[in-house]
């Protein structure tokens, strides 16, 4: 069973990448882009032309409407094969996790390579219900599967574990419930973290910004839908990483004897939480400019990925289960 | 584009200027109003927040007295300099140090600042009517015109008070408000941290707590004192006297392994009697489950292996001694001590030379390797070839002198110094062997107790800062959810204007007000 996750995880990360690419292909050709409705237009404008007065010029050009119509429905389609394809990634990666938990009999979360599974699964849950939200946003697709694809590889490759039995410390219901909020919240913050960078890469394209990543920006929906997308998520993310924090306090209570010791985790969370409490303020306040506040955010998963591996890995405290040698 | 106000604290200007030549006494009140203003400035506070989350970052880092002492001494040896200077800035203790306080008493202020105006500002909406509405509704973001009679107002105000809007109704014109969750959601939340901030001082100025590694069996018996603990903390305003009196004994510890190793379980079976003078109780404490007695609780949080070590000196006299040995790895290879400090009082002078006492330094490792007999290491954690390491020394022990020493060490600068000198090979015991010394002595390995590490805590601020978190989630999700709105409605003639204004961020209020709207109309109210 366990060596059937493992594969598992194969599959999910290919059918990720696959989604990717499908994602990067609509990406490209699609019509969402300034220049692609720049060509749009020009076509409306000779439409409009042909059908215009008689002593109007003749168009010089006739109509490449089929030419045009092409690449632009096969553009979608291959968007929409990229979903599909995602689908496909979510559901192996679902199998990975149950068929790890049934290995292990137990919840699957038990390490960090599991921990890092269940983030992941929780970013495709929240992508996948945003698209289903608002099939607008299907362009942020490549970066949240490459953000996907990078979380996975390095679960699979470094911090791999064998199934097994809970260490007694774990032992308790808390485990299920402050670590799949932490996990949930991650993710959700994670969809965040990718709406952030390209929030930052449309606003800097908008600015004239032309250089490397910002061209990337002219393909993205209009800088303001991302700022708000942005908000949103990380709006509906933060309750429930406070909810994890808390939760995570009430179970050291019942496991270390004391609620809040500053164990390095604790404190990392803490510095994220006061981080992303600082982006809702700043966003919160007119003054602050949106550049500024989205930065924040981006620190804020700078911190939360601190707390994952630099704390795990190479500071020990008392929550040190991650479990990798 | 939507016109959400600023919120108060966020209209902040330098402040008017300071006033000049008129003596130093107004002058110095405009310089505090003005420093108080910037204080509990939207920006200070944001400012704040970003220093706390980086002044904590060393408190991660550097090994922290309050979490674990010995790594803070380990590092101060390592690197004196180094280290004395970073002590200085408190950097082994900062959460509390001075710096780290002073950054969060000023956020706490800034945040009262903050609060008390927007708490007044908050409690006169909540008694005031919706306000009156502005002259031209078709400025409003959302507007719709159409029409409908005087006599269809109540009912286009009942629509609203439907609505779960709070609506006022002057003249023609009805006055909605809706959403004002919102801000009572954001005061809870800031004034739970306040309350979570209050609670924590309680823990710190009420609570207590000691720990200590008790033996199994009755003679290891352990009572409710500070005398008997190994290390503790009292609160600033808690004496030893306070400490309920509870007496605990470890009956039987027990483990279970998987195949390779890995601990499964561990459960301490205990009686205690809670000093009330009833008989005995029997319970079982395991990890996640502490036992909960007079007012505290009891947790485990570590166990091990105490060898049994009878001595008996070239006199014949015999003396035991089982203490704990710490666990070095979690295969429990453990190291500890066995001291006879009183060995070898000379039975006709009945004194005893303080340089003829004797101690052991010990190595047990539960299962030895069958092959390799030179490897120091526990298999397992289980004892299924179970050895004592020995080496014996003979010296002054300086257990008199007065200072702190470990109870798992031999001193070893008098080792170095040659006040304690070996005085035979090592050995391996296995249980029940015994070891002739030179001297005419012997020691024995009679086998171990298992012993559990026990951390007693009272924290009475605990209640107090669950329910102040419980508060800021509620808080929290009230104000990241709840919207802020306002809708107007005014009969002018038989024409009707409608107009609305979202007064925080919020894309579906368009919709919103659409669908009342309309619902008017359906009613016939609004044509
Ligand atoms: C420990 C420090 C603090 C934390 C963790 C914190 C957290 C939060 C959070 C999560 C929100 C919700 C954000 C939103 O509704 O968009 C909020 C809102 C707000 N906070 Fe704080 N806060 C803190 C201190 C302060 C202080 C010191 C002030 C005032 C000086 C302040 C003023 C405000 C204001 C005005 C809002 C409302 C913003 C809005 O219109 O939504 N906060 N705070």
């Amino acid at each position: 069973m366990s060596a059937l996750s493992d594969q598992l995880l194969i599959v999910t990360v290919l059918a990720y990448l696959a989604a990717m690419i499908g994602y990067a292909a609509e990406f490209s050709f699609g019509t969402r882009g300034v220049v692609a409705r720049a060509a749009t237009r020009a076509r409306e404008r000779e439409l409009v032309t042909v059908g215009g007065p008689a002593d109007a010029p003749v168009s010089p050009a006739p109509p490449a409407a089929p030419v045009q119509e092409t690449p632009r429905g096969r553009a979608a389609l291959v968007g929409r094969l990229a979903v599909a394809l995602t689908a496909v990634g979510y559901l192996a990666h679902l199998a990975t996790i149950v068929t790890r938990g049934l290995a292990a009999n137990r919840v699957p979360w038990g390490n960090m390579y599991e921990f890092v599974l269940v983030v992941c699964f929780a970013g495709a849950t929240a992508w996948l219900v945003l698209l289903s939200r608002r099939p607008a946003v299907r362009p942020l697709g490549l970066f949240v599967t490459l953000a996907e694809i990078v979380m996975l590889l390095i679960a699979g490759m470094r911090l791999h574990t064998e199934a097994g039995p809970l260490m007694p410390a774990l032992n308790s219901y808390w485990l299920k419930i402050h670590v799949s909020a932490a996990a949930i919240a991650s993710g959700v913050l994670l969809v965040g973290f990718v709406a952030a960078v390209l929030t930052l890469l449309r606003l800097g394209h908008d600015k004239g910004k032309r250089s490397f990543p910002f061209t990337l920006g002219q393909r993205l929906p209009d800088a303001q839908t991302l700022e708000r997308l942005t908000f949103r998520v990380h709006a509906f993310a933060f309750p429930i990483w406070t909810f994890a924090i808390i939760c995570g306090a009430i179970w050291a209570r019942e496991a270390w004897t004391q609620y809040w010791s500053w164990d390095p985790k604790e404190t990392w969370s803490f510095i994220s939480w006061v981080i992303y409490a600082g982006y809702l303020h700043a966003r919160a306040t007119p003054s602050v400019k949106k550049t500024v506040a989205t930065w924040i955010a981006i620190l804020g998963w700078a911190t939360m990925m601190i707390n994952l591996f630099a704390i795990n890995l190479v500071v020990t405290g008392m929550h040190s289960y991650a479990g990798v040698k | 584009m939507v016109e959400v106000e600023a919120p108060a604290a966020d209209r902040v200007d330098s402040g008017s200027p300071l006033p000049r030549g008129n003596g130093f006494g107004p002058w110095f009140v405009a310089l505090l109003r003005r420093a108080w203003r910037q204080l509990t400035s939207m920006r200070t506070a944001l400012v704040l927040l970003f220093l706390l989350a980086v002044a904590a970052i060393p408190g991660s880092l550097l090994p922290q007295r309050s979490i674990k002492i010995e790594d803070v001494n380990a590092y101060l040896r390592k690197n004196p300099d180094l280290g004395r200077t970073l002590d200085r800035f408190y950097l082994f203790d900062v959460f509390s140090s001075p710096w780290f306080s002073a950054i969060y008493l000023l956020l706490f202020v800034s945040l009262v600042g903050c609060l008390v105006p927007r708490l007044r500002t908050h409690v006169t909406a909540l008694l005031r009517q919706p306000p009156d509405a502005p002259a031209r509704l078709n400025r409003m973001p959302a507007y719709a015109e159409g029409q409908a009679r005087e006599e269809d107002l109540p009912k286009l105000a009942a629509l609203l008070r439907k609505r779960r809007f709070r609506v006022a109704v002057r003249g023609t014109t009805v006055s909605a408000e809706k959403g004002y969750l919102k801000e009572t959601g954001n005061l809870l939340f800031h004034f739970s941290l306040l309350a979570l901030l209050v609670s924590v001082a309680v823990s710190h100025w009420y609570g207590w707590h000691g720990s200590r590694n008790i033996v199994a069996g009755p003679d290891g018996r352990f009572c409710n004192t500070l005398q008997q603990y190994d290390d503790y903390g009292l609160g600033a305003r808690v004496g030893a006297g306070d400490l309920p009196p509870f007496c605990m004994q470890l009956d039987r510890f027990e483990t279970t392994y998987t195949a390779n190793g890995q601990p499964t379980m561990f459960r301490a079976y205990v009686r205690y009697s809670d000093g009330r003078g009833a008989a005995d109780k029997t319970t079982e404490i395991e990890v996640n489950h502490p036992l909960r007695v007079g007012g505290a609780g009891v947790y485990l949080l570590g166990r091990g292996y105490a060898p049994i070590i009878r001595y008996t000196d070239r006199f014949g006299k015999s003396q035991t001694s089982i203490q704990p040995f710490i666990p070095n790895d979690d295969r429990m290879t453990s190291s500890g001590v066995a001291t006879f400090p009183d060995a070898n009082v000379d039975p006709a002078t009945r004194k005893q030379d303080p340089n003829d006492q004797i101690g052991f330094q010990g190595l047990y490792l539960p299962t030895m390797s069958s092959h390799d007999l030179t490897m120091a290491q526990s298999l397992h954690p289980d004892e299924r070839n179970p050895r004592l390491l020995l080496v014996a020394y003979r010296g002054n022990l300086g257990m008199d002198a007065g200072l702190a020493q470990s109870v798992f060490t031999l001193d070893q600068s008098r080792i170095n110094s040659g006040k304690l000198q070996k005085f035979d090979t090592t050995k391996a015991l296995k249980p029940g062997e015994a070891w002739p010394l030179p001297d005419g002595s012997k020691v024995e390995f009679l086998g171990t107790r298992a012993f559990a590490t026990m951390t007693v805590r009272h924290d009475p601020g605990e209640m107090y800062a669950l329910g102040a978190a419980v508060c800021l989630l509620v808080g929290l999700l009230m104000s990241l959810w709840g919207k802020r709105r306002r809708i107007w409605l005014r009969v002018d003639g038989d024409r009707v204007e409608a107009g609305g204004l979202p007064r925080t961020d919020y894309s579906g209020f368009q919709a919103e007000f659409d669908e009342i709207v309309q619902a008017a109309r359906k009613e016939g109210t609004f044509r």
